[in-house]
């Protein structure tokens, strides 16, 4: 286990013209799950390769474990990474696979046998491992692409959107397994997605980056209570959080929280909602309307969970509020959380 | 009704490449009286066969050394070509270094050098290096021709290798060099084979140079040295030479045929999309 | 260079080889979650960035040979051509002078000179076009699916891969003057009285040259245009198929479209074989009949060698160079411009 750290770190494209890394400070903690979460092209894979020393970055430091290692090629980062392609070698058979990083160590025949067999079993593919990965699903093929990655014992495993590849329904059991193997093995881990669901779900903290800028950092409640800025806020949540022009701020509020008058207690905001949609999700309630009272006119959406069984219907006006503890306040020249 | 025509297609063009061998096969096995007669059925014996054309060519046209220098000709170069064309494929198609394309074009702009306007000056280098009349001359040589069009060749398939491949490889604790030699060299396969295949062709069959820098009977390539020891002046030793022209052109379409699928399908199988 | 693994990642792996055996059944819950530990670990090797990590050294060590090569036996003798080009050297007298364009003006003045140009192009160009026509008819029957592929794909691969002399020479025997085999069974067939002379008439002799070259050239452009058509991806041709277009609307808007890279690139190869190939007419005709079959690089050739007058003769091969620049670099941009799109 190891901490990973990176000060400053800059990547510029094409001489400069494009600027996918800019400035980012960022650490991990030992044994972290830190998850990288942002919209493509946001600079969080080419973070990520930098770490990995698949890139050699602009300017700043890559610090594994407290030693410097930017001059280091990836082979000697003790990092493990699995990409989004999975890059599982066709020619070699799965077990072939999984020792070559071992043959790189240059281990004896044996040991390599061993170990395979070790990280194959604890990722239930012993019985796949003569088989050639074309002959493999998406999911067994992401289990050999992390049994490959184990044998090396990292000190960092990196991980590029490894559950993008899946369906829908393997992505959920797969995102599960994923969690519970890294709590396993306890090794920090750098993750990379563009999919918040995954990053709320796997990640010990969650950096949300977008324009080669990390914007915050932090626990995933943390990240959704308390986003830093109005990117973060709006990035996050489904739907995301609402936004209400107030004079020179914004209030926000998370659509969960809007809810009829009569269900919040305590210190509220009373508004006015006009509702002109509603929407049946699994359960819940997605009432679309326009909300007066907080600021300015603004179309807001309000998600009201299956226990609030009142009636409403389209077309009209009714009572709501919103917790006053739960309204968050943006500064609204620079998107920025404003202390109040 | 498809089915019907696409057999016919087929066969029609198998008669249309095929038709001369088939032919040569027959006028090897045929006596001198039974040829030379213009009334004669071509196609028919109407003589018994003989094999004493096909004996000529072995006993006393050196058929056999001929097909042997080839051979070991073929093969050093297909080997020198791999060694120095590979590396500088990979280089091209994958560094990232900024000349890279204008490289690509020089080396095109080299395959438009004609031997007709090297070998003059080149058997005077050959002469130089004291090479003149051995074999060894052409396996200096003949890489000039095969490394320009290699490159050109191994560049698309290296391209066709994803470039996840090999930073996993070096990830997986492998230099840069180790990821070209196993994780790279491995997957262009297709197109290893691809230039063996064409760069022994193209030596086989070469013929100016193979002319103009050896001329002893036993240093020569069949290219060469069946038109040659077969054709004396106006006499041609007709039937030697279809047999000749049988037995070389058959084993080299056999194991081009063999790699054919290779060749075409070969590219990385479906390992890395899903 | 070589260090230990930093403690902390030790920590998980069991100390003997035999603890991390254990537990091979009965998963999953069971699973040792331990690595098994090696004799040989901590051979790791850490150092920095080697030679064989860094890219720049590493192109220029990968290329040099390469370049080195050519350098020596392509771009020494090609100055050195030029230099015959300019200057009087000749078989009987190897001696160095320079007279500069004069090479040039004579083989200008030469009206066989002009005579094989002429001949280059229409032998080029006539060539190619039958070869990229049979070639994509070629590609299309290998493709397709049919017993005894097998065997029809060696026939079909036979005029290439054999040396193209030996091809000639079978060629030769087919098309002569008396015991041709075709101007018999034209004979039998009653088509004919006489003998064809296939070779001895200007354009019969003409045409007998490019459809040797055509028949030795085809099986490779097919060779080549099918992994064009391999390479289309099949969901194209089906969704075309969805929509309702027959045979020749997705030949000529699907597949044709998608394969024209391939199909200009393998143009461009044979033009420029083609262009400087002379193995087919050197055997069939000799230039012949009269001089009806020459073309530059024979010309060159038989001047050059023949003749013994290697400035004129490399003035003629040189000449060649500039027409396939310009003709290589015509359809270089135009594949890159179809590539683009």
């Amino acid at each position: 286990m190891a901490i990973v750290e990176v000060r400053n770190l800059t990547k510029e494209f094409d001489g400069g013209k494009v600027r996918a890394v800019d400035g980012v400070d960022l650490a991990t903690k030992e044994g972290e799950y830190l998850v990288l979460l942002g919209p493509s092209g946001c600079g969080k894979t080419t973070l990520l390769r930098s770490i990995a020393g698949l890139e050699q970055p602009t300017s700043g430091d890559i610090l594994i474990d407290g030693n410097v290692v930017n001059d280091l090629p990836p082979r000697a980062r003790k990092i493990a990474m699995v990409f989004q392609s999975y890059a599982l070698y066709p020619h070699k058979t799965v077990l072939a696979n999984i020792v070559f990083p071992l043959r790189a160590a240059k281990l004896p025949l044996e040991d390599r046998r061993r170990k395979a067999n070790w990280a194959a079993e604890l990722l239930g593919i012993r019985h796949l491992l003569e088989r050639k990965p074309r002959q493999l699903s998406g999911g067994e093929r992401q289990r050999v692409a992390l049994a490959r990655a184990l044998v090396r014992e990292p000190a960092v495993f990196l991980l590029d959107e490894p559950l993008s590849n899946l369906d829908a329904k393997l992505r959920a059991s797969a995102r599960d397994e994923l969690k519970r193997f890294q709590q396993e093995v306890g090794t920090t881990t750098i993750y990379v997605t563009h999919d918040q669901v995954e990053a709320m779900g796997l990640g010990d903290r969650i950096a949300v980056l977008s324009q080669g800028k990390v914007r915050q950092i932090g626990r995933p409640v943390d990240v959704y209570d308390d986003p830093a800025d109005t990117f973060v806020a709006t990035f996050i949540g489904s739907p995301p959080m609402n936004l209400v022009a107030r004079g020179d701020t914004l209030v926000g509020f998370r659509p969960e929280h809007l809810l009829p008058a009569s269900y919040v207690k305590g210190d509220a905001q009373p508004v006015k909602l006009t509702v002109d949609r509603l929407e049946y999700l699994s359960g819940d309630r997605h009432v679309y309307g326009t909300v007066t009272g907080v600021g300015e006119r603004t179309r807001v959406i309000a998600r009201l969970p299956a226990t609030v069984g009142d009636p409403i219907e389209s077309g009209r006006e009714y009572d709501f509020a919103v917790s006053r503890d739960r309204l968050r306040h943006f500064d609204a020249a620079t998107g920025l959380r404003s202390v109040s | 009704m498809r089915r019907v025509g696409v057999y016919l297609l087929a066969i029609g063009a198998a008669f249309f490449c095929a038709a001369p061998f088939l032919w040569s096969l027959i006028t090897a096995f045929k006596q001198n009286r039974d040829l030379y007669n213009p009334n004669n059925n071509p196609f028919l014996y109407n003589r018994p066969a003989t094999s004493d054309h096909i004996i000529y060519l072995f006993d006393r046209a050196a058929f056999g050394t001929f097909a042997w220098n080839t051979v070991w000709v073929g093969v050093l170069v297909v080997l020198i070509t791999l060694a120095l064309g590979l590396p500088a494929a990979y280089a091209l198609a994958r560094l990232d270094r900024p000349w890279a394309g204008w490289f690509g074009i020089a080396i095109f702009l080299i395959y438009l050098v004609p031997p007709s306007l090297l070998f003059l000056s080149l058997s005077r280098i050959v002469v130089a290096l004291g090479l003149q009349d051995s074999t060894w001359s052409l396996v200096l040589i003949y890489p000039t021709i095969t490394i320009p069009v290699s490159i050109w060749l191994l560049i698309g398939f290296l391209k066709a290798v994803p470039r996840d491949i090999e930073e996993q490889a070096m990830v997986d604790g492998y230099s840069r060099l180790g990821a070209f030699w196993r994780a790279v060299v491995p997957l262009t396969f297709p197109g290893i084979v691809a230039v063996i295949v064409f760069a022994f062709t193209l030596t086989a069959s070469e013929f100016i140079y193979a002319l103009s820098f050896v001329s002893p009977s036993t240093e020569k390539v069949i290219s060469t040295g069946v038109p040659t020891e077969l054709i004396r002046g106006d006499v041609f030793f007709w039937q030697s030479l279809q047999a000749a022209t049988v037995l070389v052109a058959v084993p080299l379409a056999l194991v081009f045929n063999l790699f054919l699928d290779r060749f075409i399908a070969g590219f990385t199988q479906g390992a890395v999309k899903g | 260079m070589s260090e230990g693994l930093p403690e902390g990642i030790d920590r998980h792996a069991p100390r003997s080889a035999a603890e991390g055996r254990h537990g091979s059944e009965g998963l999953p819950e069971g699973i040792d979650r331990h690595a098994p530990r090696s004799a040989a670990e901590g051979r790791h090797s850490s150092g920095g960035r080697k030679l064989a990590d860094r890219e720049g050294t590493l192109a220029w060590l990968f290329l040099m040979p390469s370049v080195v090569y050519i350098i020596a036996l392509v771009g020494v003798p090609f100055v050195l051509a030029v230099g015959f080009a300019v200057s009087d050297v000749t078989a009987g007298d190897p001696s160095f002078d320079f007279v500069g364009l004069a090479n040039f003006r004579a083989i200008f003045d030469d009206p066989v000179f002009w005579r094989s140009l002429g001949n280059t192009f229409l032998f080029t160009g006539v060539s190619m076009i039958f070869i990229v026509i049979f070639g994509k008819i070629l590609a299309n029957i290998l493709v397709a699916d049919f017993k005894g592929k097998w065997i029809v794909r060696f026939l079909v691969l036979l005029p290439w891969t054999t040396p193209a002399t030996l091809g000639a020479i079978a060629w030769l025997w087919l098309l002569d003057s008396i015991f041709s085999p075709i101007d018999w069974v034209l004979r039998k067939l009653g088509f004919i009285d006489g003998n064809m002379y296939w070779l001895g008439e200007p354009q019969l002799a003409m045409g007998s040259v490019i459809a040797v070259h055509v028949w030795r050239l085809t099986p490779l452009a097919a060779v080549i245009m099918m992994a064009g058509l391999v390479a289309i991806p099949r969901d194209m041709d089906e969704a075309a198929r969805v929509d309702g277009a027959g045979f020749w609307r997705r030949m000529f808007e699907v597949t044709i479209p998608l394969t024209l890279p391939v199909i200009a690139v393998s143009a461009l190869f044979g033009a420029i074989f083609t262009f400087t190939d002379m193995a087919v007419v050197d055997v069939l005709t000799n230039g012949g009949p009269n001089n009806a079959t020459q073309v530059l690089t024979s010309w060159a050739f038989f001047r050059g060698i023949d003749g013994g007058d290697v400035g004129q003769g490399a003035a003629v091969a040189l000449f060649l160079f500039p027409l396939l620049l310009a003709a290589a670099i015509a359809i270089l941009r135009a594949v890159r411009k179809l590539e683009v799109r």
